[in-house]
């Protein structure tokens, strides 16, 4: 996957762009957002990591511009503001996804591999499928093996955004996010209580777990290759 | 029931004291007018009587009784205001131009008023009359008197007319006091409605200025420098969280990536990835603390102010507990929601699910398993009440208000994971709605009350840099 990484320090883009090729990804980088502008009009990307100030060009700015010449790449913005409202703004400004600063380098990852997989033709799907689970999305229900789980709707919508991103780490914040919609931190991990339920209800009695934890990222569900 | 808006206002209290002074001042000239014309006339046929009587009594003088009786004839016969009357000792009328001796009545020295039929046409009125009266030589009594009909015209004119004058006064200066009341009240109304709108939400909003150049305008134009120094103070504010922001977390993200960086490189042995392990913990967690921080600082400042919204506090409350229900069961705590009713509120419904799952988080930490966390919501007379109430130990009187301070944490809690900045979040989340945060015991437990004053509906005066507003219960 290519993508463009917009970001002024210089230390942290050195950080950023390693992790990212290790990871197996090709990596462009810029450190201001003229630069930057240029580069997202001129090549193709599958994902651009842009930063909230930039020099010559303001992140939000730059995020508006490349919105303007109609580009639709995802775009996650990386924040060293307090939060309150940067968020709205980032999100207003064109971005897919927001990202405050200093963040675990597998919370990146994990997200610009969702906003990446989201790029991809979305056919309307009314069905998941992982390995022998099997989720309804029009009457709601879920079966395992042919037999049906019973699932609370929160547990469903859980387990509907893992298996939407199947085979891909998610995390915790990501989960509190998309399922709960809250933009905050419990103190406690509450995430993981409702992660252990459902794997209790999905995977308890199978020899073959399909709901696994990544440590130190997050979660993932996968069928066994 | 209370009187119409219009009659409390300060406006129409002015104009209704005038008013009453105006009023009670102009019948006190009018009365006046009234005396002094009235004594004007009195004299004036006085001195007409007085004229009189010097022409009959030189009569008199010069030709007796006789000379006396044919002027009085003489006199009589012309008519008009002029009365005459002379009798005899027993007041049998000789001659004149009054039938019969009237009831005389004194009015002051030898002043005399009476009252007689006076013929007008074919039929006959009752006037009123005044003169002098003498008595002559040889018992004979003489009257000289002149109508003062007129008089008493213009005496019943002015008092059938001095109520109405003052009712159509009254009336009038009412009618005035309302146009100008509500030429106020929709000025003021529109000031307090627009500074109410300023407080709770956009406060780069200007109160609108008048063309006149009058007090209210002096007023709005006073309001707007004041709301440009609070938008100044609060964009500086704003800029120094801004800015505290991006130089703590550009380093801290530094940190972190350096550290990452080494767990990641290859060859590293046990010991010395869990230390670089444990430090990333570490760092996660003086993260955490700043984010607290700011985002309490960002709170006291009414920075999210902006986004508040009117929403259903049911709904929130639902959404957090539904949230924590999970951790709850695994530590036998029961969670339970007491029904009632919607209950909307204005309020930032990020801020406030992270108050409540603060307050949650807390009682379920320090409630035993078997014991139990309750969570209601109240519409109270004083506004809407989110209560969370657990059977835990409790927090003793005298540490309530300390435990809202940041940082502060109880020497029993000491070792429990958390920031101690949990409380001091909520307290500021409060702060931002005016509500107010009551600690209260449950008899077990600690009871925390979210008061939300009736702002929800009613938008309350907003003092945002005011000092915390704790209440403690006993």
């Amino acid at each position: 996957m290519r993508i463009l990484v917009v970001e002024d320090d210089l230390e942290a883009q050195r950080y950023l762009v390693n992790g990212l090729r290790e990871s197996g990804h090709v990596v462009d980088d810029a450190s201001d957002g003229e630069v930057g502008l240029t580069l997202a009009l001129s090549r193709q990307y599958d994902v651009a990591i842009i930063d909230r100030m930039l020099p010559s060009l303001d992140g939000l700015k730059l995020v508006a511009q490349i919105r303007e010449h109609g580009n639709t790449m995802p775009v996650l913005i990386l924040s060293a503001l307090s939060e309150i409202d940067d968020r709205v703004k980032g999100l207003k400004a064109g971005g897919d996804d927001y990202l405050t600063k200093p963040y675990a380098f597998a919370e990146l990852l994990a997200r610009i591999e969702a906003l990446m997989r989201r790029r991809q033709p979305a056919s309307v799907k009314t069905q998941l499928q992982v390995g022998d689970l099997e989720l309804d999305l029009l009457t709601r229900t879920a079966k395992r093996n042919g037999s049906a789980i019973d699932l609370q709707p929160r547990e469903f919508r859980l387990l509907e955004y893992l298996m939407r991103h199947a085979g891909q780490v998610v995390t915790r914040t990501m989960l509190l996010e998309s399922v709960w919609e809250y933009h905050f931190d419990p103190q406690t991990n509450v995430i993981d209580v409702h992660i252990s339920r459902l794997r209790a209800k999905i995977d308890k009695g199978f020899d073959a777990p399909l709901l696994h934890t990544v440590r130190g990222a997050g979660y993932m569900i996968r069928a066994r290759a | 029931m209370r009187a119409p808006r219009i009659f409390r206002t300060l406006a129409f209290r002015i104009v209704a004291v005038y008013l009453a002074v105006f009023a009670l001042s102009a019948a006190a000239i009018v009365a006046f007018t009234y005396w002094s014309t009235a004594r004007a006339l009195n004299a004036q046929t006085d001195q007409i009587v007085d004229t009189d009587i010097s022409g009959l009594a030189e009569r008199y003088q010069r030709f007796g009784l006789a000379g006396l009786t044919d002027a009085i004839v003489n006199r009589s016969a012309h008519g008009g205001a002029a009365l005459y009357l002379l009798s005899d000792s027993e007041h049998r009328p000789i001659v004149g131009n009054l039938d019969s001796w009237p009831n005389l009545s004194s009015a002051g020295g030898n002043l005399v008023e009476f009252d007689y039929e006076r013929r007008v046409g074919s039929h006959s009125e009752q006037h009123r009359a005044r003169g002098r009266e003498f008595t002559l030589t040889g018992g004979f009594e003489l009257l000289v008197a002149r109508d003062i009909a007129e008089r008493y015209e213009t005496e019943r004119l002015f008092s059938t007319t001095l109520p109405w004058t003052v009712l159509l006064m009254v009336l009038l200066g009412l009618i005035g006091g309302i146009l100008i009341s509500r030429n106020f009240l929709v000025r003021l109304d529109v000031i307090n409605r627009t500074s109410r709108e300023i407080m709770a939400g956009d406060l780069s909003r200007r109160l609108p200025l008048g063309q006149g150049g009058d007090e209210f305008d002096t007023l709005v134009a006073n309001l707007n420098r004041m709301l440009e120094r609070t938008e100044w103070l609060m964009r500086g504010m704003r800029e120094v969280t801004d800015s505290i922001a991006h130089d703590l977390r550009t380093p801290l993200n530094r940190l972190r990536n350096r550290l990452e960086g080494i767990l990641h490189s290859a060859g590293l042995q046990g010991a010395v990835r869990s230390e670089i392990e444990a430090a990333v913990e570490e760092t996660d967690r003086l993260i955490g603390t700043f984010n607290a921080l700011l985002l309490i600082a960002e709170a006291e400042a009414g920075v999210a102010r902006e986004k508040i919204q009117p929403v259903d506090l049911r709904r929130i409350v639902e959404g957090v507990v539904e949230l924590y229900a999970p951790l709850a069961d695994e530590k036998d705590v029961s969670l339970t929601l007491l029904p009632s009713n919607t209950a909307i509120l204005s309020c930032n419904p990020s801020l406030v699910s992270q108050a409540l799952a603060n307050l949650i988080d807390n009682a379920i930490k320090y409630t035993p398993s078997a014991g139990k966390v309750t969570i209601s919501i109240a519409d109270t007379p004083s506004g809407i009440a989110l209560t969370v109430a657990d059977s835990g130990p409790g927090i003793a009187p005298q540490d309530r208000p300390r435990v809202l301070e940041r940082f502060v944490r109880l020497e029993a809690s000491r070792h429990s994971p958390g920031t101690g900045l949990g409380l001091s979040l909520v307290a500021a989340v409060a702060r931002l709605h005016d509500a107010r945060l009551e600690l209260g015991d449950n008899h077990p437990g600690l009871k925390a009350t979210l008061l939300f004053s009736s702002g929800g509906k009613r938008p309350q005066p907003v003092a945002q840099l005011a000092p915390p507003r704790v209440a403690v219960r006993g």
